[in-house]
């Protein structure tokens, strides 16, 4: 596929509440850019996160899903981000076999202090997923806007 | 020529917060006119042109002890290698040409010497 | 179908000046669904929320979108305002567009497009919102202060006062802190003792208080108003209800070469030893790494010389189990280790010493009896360097980032008492910045150079060599442009502070978040200095951040305030946003039940009407709203679908996901 510069990726980015939501937040306070085409999500923990969710934003033309939680350890409800990380090696594994490729896909640990580090894992995954063009494995073509 | 310093040197002189402890490692302090926290004072506000006219550069001996003590990771010595280096480009062109080779052939010359006389800079 | 109303803030200029707020309220004006839409520059003032108050009633909204700063900003702001108009606090949603759109973008066009999709996606969220009302829990009227220094002391006192009662744990045989260790204190001079020992006292005598000292928090597990705390109280060998502290056998056991700790190891102690003179409580204790008795069974001077039979070697360590309503963290710092600084020979010499070390060579209860003598040799010093900022302001791996703070303070304050003691001796600061905001500090460095002749320089101490009993101290004058080379008889090191060893594992327990400098984080760094994130987790003290004493007792006892805030209460609000299983799809599997960090899930057995008047007996999930905190991990667990979570319900994520995919 041609490398279009002008490609917009829809990325959706889920942030558990307690630490990667505010890290997002701190990004913002310190001003420090990152791409537009990241649009967050505010779930209470990363735990929150069903693979099904994952799945309809591919359905719908997503072209990137990142979920971002509490270092390991750190889970506000202590155990939580080491349910998501099970359930999304599994569930990126399968995706990855479905033909949507495992760099569209990523979890990173972020905490309410790491707001540059929010701000540089957003851009580097915009230009992982630009670089890879625009999804159409999954995308449920009936959705299309246009 | 201060973003090719900084692009050499790969130092950010901003980094500084002045507090000496460079110059206060420096083993070759009394023999420069510029000490190690003036040259990243120098460089940041673009005097650049006083420090490569300046011979206290070369005593600099790259001991590195200013670049180990740094608590910000400024690298004096690395600036000032970087300094030299455009010191040396500066002058342009070769430094010697084949021709000039016979006439300084000596046995105790090492070859590197020779090779590295060759060396062109400014490519 | 909803009945909507979306309100756009300006924030000043903050959103407005790189977020179109005319255009994102026309764009969301048009939504399915939104009957009101509009503007305004301050959202969350009086007028702003009367605005959207009014609009709630004369509209007859349903549910109320609001795009500006983050939820972790004006949330319980806006559902206090939409509850006031009538309507239920979580029929609200809020469309962070300032911290997450028009702080991090410039451009103008995609900031708008990127604030009426965020939009987009609330008021999708919103269209599915139902009412949710908050249950109760019971608050458990009693604290726990996790760390007895003078921060927590405070605070101890504080709720103690208020009539709570409270209880602090200690690790170490003895409450009192870093701030026994002290000398004087800046900027009056007064004895750190004669300040702190009374307090000490206080918290000892105070009814309201118990000390578990030698002990430390093993595990944490509960939420805000019930924290179930088991406390593991070491075995100290000696009975604390028949020990008198009359000190007889820390003078006649035989095992003297052990390093002293108080005195930071400058001499030593014995095996069976007392902290110091004024300890609370004043029992002993028998360090087990040296005692020959716990050892090889052989000795037992102690229990021979024991009047009161106190000492007992068979103690074992003893654990404590209680229910808190809230939790103070008070683990205070640690200086650091000077290891990696190689250059100023802190290891070469013992003439090179830490300011702490420096303190208890001034102290008049320190080993030297409070006459500033050398480690070395014994000799009186008679040309001192300060060296400041030693691992602190670096941004290499050697050292921290952060300034100390309390540094600049006290080494003028080693300074000037050096001076006044010993007018003939040569004190030489080495300093890259002066810092001295506070009340009476600058005035007080001043008297340091001006009344008492203090050599302050501009400059940094390159390196320390020993040499013949003296130290040779190369540093540099910036001022003077020149280099110097001073022979010192002593070198005293500022070194950074940095928290706790114990903080890390603690905030784990108490999921408590702590910065990348292992300081604990606290809820807003302007608005809520005192608290932690984690609802019923207070911070006091230097766990949060390096501070000097006054600034330490003043968090102590904001946080003592925020605690009786919430002891003073019987029932907490609980967050609505808890898990709900639909018991016709639960199959009785126990997933859920299996993940809850709470134990919130229960199974019971439950009649079902079935076709044709039969009843069905299934197993079915069952959660405890009052105990479930909202995380989710069932709703993911569960194989069924049948558990889901109020508030994060399956429905309104996915309908964000689409509106934001659309």
């Amino acid at each position: 596929m041609p490398l279009n510069e002008d490609f917009k990726p829809t990325i959706v980015a889920f942030c558990c509440n307690w630490c990667s939501y505010a890290g997002a937040d701190l990004a913002g306070t310190n001003r420090l850019q990152y791409p537009a085409d990241v649009k967050i999500i505010r779930i209470p923990c990363s735990c929150r996160l069903n693979p099904m969710f994952v799945l309809r934003a591919f359905q719908r033309g997503a072209d990137g899903v990142i979920l971002c939680g509490c270092h390991p350890g750190d889970c506000h409800y202590t155990t939580g981000n080491y349910y998501a990380r099970r359930r999304m090696t599994l569930l990126f594994s399968l995706l990855d076999y479905l033909g949507i490729e495992k760099e569209r896909t990523k979890v990173e640990w972020v905490s309410a202090a790491e707001g540059a580090k929010f701000a540089a894992t957003m851009q580097d995954f915009v230009e992982t997923v630009r670089k890879l063009g625009p999804n159409r494995r999954l995308e449920d073509l009936r959705c299309r806007k246009d | 020529m201060l973003d090719v310093i900084k692009e050499i040197s790969g130092v950010n002189p901003r980094k500084c917060m002045k507090c000496g402890k460079c110059t206060a490692a420096c083993p070759a302090f009394d023999e420069m006119e510029y000490h190690p926290h003036q040259f990243v004072d120098m460089v940041e506000t673009g005097r650049i042109d006083e420090l490569l006219n300046s011979k206290g550069m070369y005593y600099c001996l790259s001991c590195f002890a200013c670049v180990e003590r740094c608590p910000r990771s400024v690298e004096p010595a690395r600036l000032i290698e970087a300094v030299r280096t455009l010191a040396l480009r500066k002058q342009g062109g070769d430094h010697m040409t084949p021709d000039m080779v016979p006439g300084k052939l000596d046995e105790n010359l090492p070859q590197q010497a020779i090779t590295s006389a060759f060396r062109k800079y400014r490519k | 179908m909803q009945r909507i109303g979306v309100f756009v803030c300006w924030c000043g200029s903050n959103i407005a000046a790189t977020v179109d707020v005319e255009k994102v309220a026309e764009a969301l004006g048009q939504e399915p669904g939104v009957v009101f839409s509009a503007n305004y520059q301050y959202m969350c003032s009086q007028a702003g929320q009367e605005l959207i108050q009014d609009a709630i009633r004369e509209h007859r909204l349903t549910g109320v979108v609001i795009c500006s700063c983050s939820p972790r900003m004006h949330e319980n702001t806006f559902r206090k305002t939409v509850e006031k108009a009538g309507l239920n606090p979580y029929m609200l949603e809020i469309a962070n567009i300032r911290e997450q759109c028009s702080w991090i973008h410039k451009d103008k066009l995609t900031a708008t497009e990127k604030a009426v999709i965020l939009g987009r996606a609330a008021i999708a969220k919103v269209q599915l919102n139902t009412p949710l009302t908050a249950g109760t829990s019971p608050v458990r009227k009693r604290a726990l202060v996790i760390g007895g220094g003078i921060a927590g002391i405070q605070t101890a006192l504080d709720i103690a006062e208020a009539g709570f009662p409270v209880d602090i744990v200690e690790k170490k045989p003895t409450i009192g802190g870093k701030m026994t260790q002290l000398d004087k204190t800046f900027p009056t001079l007064d004895c750190a003792a004669c300040i702190l020992t009374p307090k000490m006292v206080d918290a000892a005598q105070n009814e309201n208080i118990t000390i578990y000292s030698y002990s430390e928090v093993q595990s944490v597990k509960g939420f805000v108003g019930n924290f179930q705390v088991s406390i593991r109280k070491k075995a100290r060998y000696v009975d604390e209800t028949k020990c008198t502290g009359c000190g007889l056998c820390t003078e006649k056991c035989p095992q003297k070469k052990v390093p002293n700790e108080f005195n930071l190891g400058l001499d030593n102690r014995r095996a069976i030893y007392i902290p110091f003179a004024q300890a609370v409580p004043k029992v002993a204790a028998i360090d087990p790494n040296y005692c020959t008795m716990l050892k090889s069974g052989k000795c037992g001077v102690c229990s021979k010389v024991c009047t009161a039979g106190a000492i007992d070697y068979q103690q074992r360590d003893q654990i404590i189990e209680e229910t808190y309503g809230a939790i103070v963290v008070a683990t205070g710092f640690e200086p650091i280790k000077l290891d990696r600084y190689g250059e100023f020979a802190y290891f070469q010499s013992p003439d090179v010493v830490t300011s702490l070390e420096f303190e208890r060579l001034m102290n008049a209860a320190g080993p030297t009896g409070g006459t500033l003598l050398r480690p070395s040799d014994g000799k009186h010093p008679h040309t001192i360097v300060f060296v400041q900022c030693v691992g602190s302001r670096c941004d290499d791996s050697r050292g921290k980032s952060y300034c100390s703070k309390i540094c600049c303070m006290y080494t003028a304050k080693h300074a000037m008492l050096c001076r006044e003691k010993y007018p003939d001796t040569d004190v030489y600061v080495f300093y890259i910045d002066v810092r001295t905001p506070g009340k009476n500090f600058d005035e007080f460095y001043r008297r340091a150079v001006e009344e008492y002749g203090v050599h302050y320089i501009k400059g940094m101490v390159g390196k320390v060599v020993p040499q013949n009993g003296i130290l040779k101290v190369q540093a540099s004058d910036l001022i003077g442009n020149r280099q110097l080379h001073i022979d010192a008889d002593m070198v005293v090191l500022a070194a950074a502070i940095e928290p706790d060893k114990s903080a890390r594992p603690l905030a784990t327990m108490l999921t408590a978040s702590m910065d990348t400098n292992d300081f604990f984080t606290e809820a807003h760094p302007k608005l809520r200095p005192v608290e932690s994130p984690t609802a019923g987790i207070f911070l006091s003290g230097a766990c949060q951040g390096p501070k000097d004493i006054p600034e330490t007792v003043a968090q102590a006892s904001a946080a003592a305030a925020k605690v009786i805030g919430l002891l003073a209460k019987d029932h907490l609000s609980c967050n609505p946003c808890t898990a709900q299983p639909d018991e016709w799809m639960c199959n009785g599997c126990s997933s859920c039940e299996k993940v809850c960090p709470y134990g919130a899930i229960t199974y019971a057995e439950k009649d079902f009407r079935g076709p044709n008047r039969t009843t069905l007996r299934r197993r079915v999930a069952q959660v405890n709203p009052a105990v479930c905190q909202g995380c989710g991990a069932c709703t993911v667990a569960c194989p069924s679908g049948a558990m889901d979570l109020k508030g994060f319900s399956n429905k309104q994520i996915l309908a964000e996901v689409d509106a934001i995919c659309r």
